[in-house]
């Protein structure tokens, strides 16, 4: 009986412990959902958010964080795919490249308190950038290079090795080979990799407080004049994002709707990354299979 | 793809060195960091005061009133505002800068509903904070521990609070905590509690104490009957110049004295029938 | 005739301008990420080391007082630097937190691949997903909450501390330990398991005996990038530790860490001061740590590979 009691017991174990993580999970997500779900509104979506009286929405805040995610990817996306393409093809087994990994992976457990200082410190006040849209995507940058680094890495390692050999056969450049043949086909992974990255951009606070800034300026939705002080795609300008809202609002917030706002933006932002997950596994599949059907014809 | 990442790099650093180049020559830039007390007052009168200036482009930002005062001492931004004196502050040349007194905030300790406590004497509430008393039972109120949530070191609302209740007794080494918010929501949620934060944070789940029976009003602090306020500073390095000086005119007009920062919760420095250089006499 | 062949084979081909250039480009990348890395290193290094050599205090009292109060001077005429109080609660907070977390994350991880059907793993893994991207500051009000009242209920004490502190860091650190120790379980070739199965032990055995033991070094991995991440966790801490500078006598007394320091006195320090040059020394410690759990890291990989 012994052992076949004792495998049921360990199973209804690990099968108990599941069902209280996704307890603890679901418990989480649906008191933010459900908090803040009758707070969102068009109107909640779109309008300018108020300091001290009632009816805010977080329009710029929800604007300032797709901004400033798609300007950390344009930095970080050229950065992080030559360091992945150099760390699986070209890099030597050897001490250099143990203490470059090393560096990456320190990057990535960095404290965000400590990136954001360190952001403040140089790019803030020593490069005179000021708290601005620039700052911040720099130091968010920091974020994501480790993560998208090892993620494209890992993609490329992914490809078969058959396929290195047959490029390196028809004697192109291992650079060719790379472009042409190993990256088409680790897109998805890739994809996939900068979607997921993308999720925990959104919610980063700490590095932004004191780089992008926890002012949102009155930004003029109709003037898109990248060079004009007001226009939304002024790079100089400081930008809230909705994480640094919900912070701020959190801790120094007097308006009497603080509490509604807060849960509002964070249910907010939860969606947000709810989409970007379905965007990485939907455009992981479609060009998944938009490669492979080409490779077929 | 390679060719389209390569005009979007390019493009978006011209971009950038175009738009890094324009916003330094279009429009007069005044940057204004510090205090995240003053911060919505001054970020709502900017808003109001671009408005009918347009040339003038003015950023606002918190910080804390250390990052205000070392930012304005550096010359790196134009203002730095502050809940606390310059010379109050450690590391900061006061007699570089020059004092701009736009707002006096009141600040009155809060307490938990259920401690049973409306009213206590200056000596008692020194007595809570220097860890004399341990139970709220000790000053007439239910038989609770006392739980003292202290603001962070060096944070004006602290500065204030000590200079007239601790009057250089040093405090327990307790908990502490940096937002105004999150204090009152602390101290809304935890039995036996007890901190201080500016009237405008006084909520409806949190008791506002009476000190000496004196209520913590913005009439009694007019008057200096209530003796725990402050003045909200904002610093300038030297004498500001034509447009900074029409701003801080502006924050000092019967618009932003009267209208907004009353209804933040502020006093008018106009209203003030005292003045006071309460500078800390060290 | 037979100089143009000869010139052709002396010269480079364009397959191998091409090649260089690619070269070029890809050590540019690695060495600006090299680059970012040192400068950050040295300038949070350069900033901490001033609290000793600038401002004269010990690196003693740093590591063993228990008074931080860095803006006064003590009795010996050195700056009150103790930052044992800090330290203590920081690898309490993580310690804990990796305490509780590692059985849930390994439980999970061996629900999703060993007993799970594709539909239950799919919807875990976006649950879990999803989790990643809750910004600290949400995971901290539900803290203020939650779990604050729920301690002081059931545990006593005020409800913060290091024990609040642990409940919300293991929430936040259950997605990536669980993720990973879920591709260090699938990382085990999959005939270990068809032999131990052949060999007539149960499921259970096969996890036990077979599965974990090969997973371990992956595992460990997974557990201790998990302390990484929450020994610099900051915001979500901050509100629920209770921010006192003492050293932490229960789970239930108030106590501090270093990021909740180091958040808090940033904005109310003046550059250049010995307060400031304080919280420097604090964030060196953080850098220093999460060098020393890569180190960590790596070590067990290559024990693992052994």
């Amino acid at each position: 009986m012994n052992t076949k009691l004792q495998n049921k017991i360990a199973i209804t174990i690990i099968k108990a412990i599941a069902i209280m993580v996704v307890i603890i999970l679901a418990f989480l997500i649906g008191r933010i959902l459900l908090q803040g779900l009758p707070h969102i509104s068009w109107h909640f979506l779109t309008s300018p958010s108020r300091a001290f009286t009632a009816g805010g929405g977080i329009g710029p805040q929800l604007f300032n964080s797709l901004y400033l995610l798609l300007l950390t990817l344009i930095i970080s996306f050229p950065i992080s795919l030559g360091a992945g393409i150099y760390l699986s093809e070209y890099a030597p087994k050897n001490g250099i490249t143990t203490v470059i990994r090393m560096a990456i992976e320190v990057l990535s457990s960095l404290p965000s308190v400590v990136v954001g200082l360190f952001g403040f410190l140089l790019f803030v006040v020593q490069f005179k950038l000021g708290y601005s849209i620039l700052s911040g995507a720099i130091a968010l940058t920091f974020f994501n290079l480790p993560l998208l680094t090892r993620n494209i890495e890992e993609s490329i390692n992914s490809v078969s090795n058959l396929q290195r050999e047959a490029g390196l056969a028809l004697g192109m450049s291992k650079w060719r080979t790379v472009n042409k043949i190993i990256l088409p086909e680790a897109l998805p992974g890739i994809v996939t990799g900068i979607v997921l990255s993308a999720g925990r951009v959104f919610g980063e606070a700490a590095a932004l407080i004191y780089t992008a800034g926890q002012s949102a300026t009155n930004v003029n939705f109709s003037n898109w004049n990248p060079f004009s002080s007001t226009s939304p795609l002024n790079l100089m300008r400081p930008a809230e994002t909705l994480a640094v809202h919900i912070w701020k609002i959190n801790s120094e917030g007097i308006m009497p709707d603080a509490t509604a706002v807060s849960a509002g933006a964070s249910a907010v932002l939860i969606i947000a990354v709810l989409v970007f997950n379905l965007m990485a596994r939907f455009l992981g599949n479609y060009l998944y299979k938009k490669m492979t059907s080409a490779e077929t014809k | 793809m390679k060719k389209k990442i390569r005009t979007i790099l390019l493009t978006l650093s011209a971009v950038l060195f175009l738009s890094a180049c324009s916003s330094t020559n279009k429009n007069k830039q005044i940057t204004i960091v510090g205090s995240t007390a003053l911060q919505p007052i001054v970020e709502v009168a900017a808003e109001e005061y671009q408005t009918t200036n347009a040339k003038i482009s003015i950023t606002v930002q918190g910080g804390g009133s250390g990052t205000g005062l070392s930012q304005v001492q550096t010359g790196a931004v134009t203002i730095g505002n502050s809940d606390i004196f310059a010379n109050q502050q450690s590391g900061i040349k006061a007699k570089k800068l020059v004092d701009h007194k736009v707002a006096v905030v009141g600040i009155g300790p809060i307490v938990n509903k259920k401690t049973g406590v409306k009213n206590l004497s200056l000596k008692q509430l020194q007595g809570i904070f220097t860890g004399k008393y341990t139970n709220w039972k000790q000053l007439g109120g239910k038989n609770q521990e006392i739980i003292v949530i202290n603001r962070a070191q060096g944070s004006g609302t602290r500065a204030t609070f000590e200079q007239h209740v601790l009057q250089g007794k040093n405090a327990i080494n307790t908990q502490e905590q940096d937002s105004s918010g999150t204090v009152e929501k602390m101290v809304a949620s935890t039995p036996g509690a007890i901190s201080y934060v500016a009237f405008s944070y006084f909520k409806k789940d949190v008791t506002a104490l009476k000190v000496d029976n004196i209520k913590p009003t913005d009439k009694n602090v007019t008057t200096n009957t209530w003796k725990i306020w402050a003045y909200e500073h904002m610093y300038t390095k030297g004498k500001p110049d034509k447009q900074t000086q029409k701003f801080l005119d502006y924050m000092l007009s019967a618009t932003v004295q009267n209208k907004l920062i009353k209804k933040l919760g502020y006093i008018s420095i106009h209203d003030m029938k005292v003045t006071t250089t309460k500078e800390k006499a060290e | 005739m037979m100089d143009k062949i000869k010139e052709k084979i002396q010269n480079n081909s364009r397959e191998t301008r091409q090649e260089l250039r690619g070269r070029i480009l890809t050590y540019c990348a690695i060495g600006l990420i090299l680059i970012v890395v040192i400068s950050i290193f040295l300038f949070v290094a350069l900033k901490g080391i001033a609290t000793f050599t600038q401002d004269k205090a010990s690196l003693k009292t740093f590591f063993t007082g228990t008074n931080w109060n860095p803006g006064i001077l003590g009795s010996d005429g050195k700056p009150l630097v103790g930052a044992l109080p800090m330290i203590a609660g920081s690898f309490g907070v993580t310690i804990l937190a990796a305490i509780i977390a590692t059985p849930f994350a390994i439980g999970t991880a061996l629900y999703m691949t060993e007993i799970a059907g594709k539909k239950g793993r799919n919807v875990l893994q976006s649950v879990i997903e999803l989790l990643v991207g809750i910004p600290s500051v949400v995971y901290g009000f539900i803290g203020l909450t939650v779990v604050v009242p729920f301690v002081r209920d059931h545990f006593g004490g005020s409800g913060y501390g290091i024990l609040a502190g642990s409940f919300i860091l293991f929430v936040m650190i259950l997605p990536t330990v669980t993720s990973m120790t879920v591709d260090a379980l699938k990382a085990v070739p999959k005939h270990y398991k068809s032999a131990s199965l052949a060999l007539g032990a149960t499921q259970w055995q096969t996890i036990y005996k077979v599965l974990l033991k090969a997973a371990i070094p992956g595992i460990l991995t997974a557990i201790i990038f998990g302390m990484a991440r929450a020994f610099g966790e900051a915001l979500a801490v901050q509100m629920v530790i209770g921010n006192a500078s003492l050293l932490p006598t229960s789970l239930l007394t108030p106590a501090s860490t270093l990021t909740s320091v180091l958040t808090m006195g940033i904005g109310n320090t003046v550059m250049g001061t010995t307060a400031n040059n304080a919280l420097w020394s604090l964030a060196l410690i953080l850098l220093l740590m999460s060098l020393i759990f890569n180190i960590l890291v790596r070590w067990i990989v290559k024990k693992g590979r052994m």
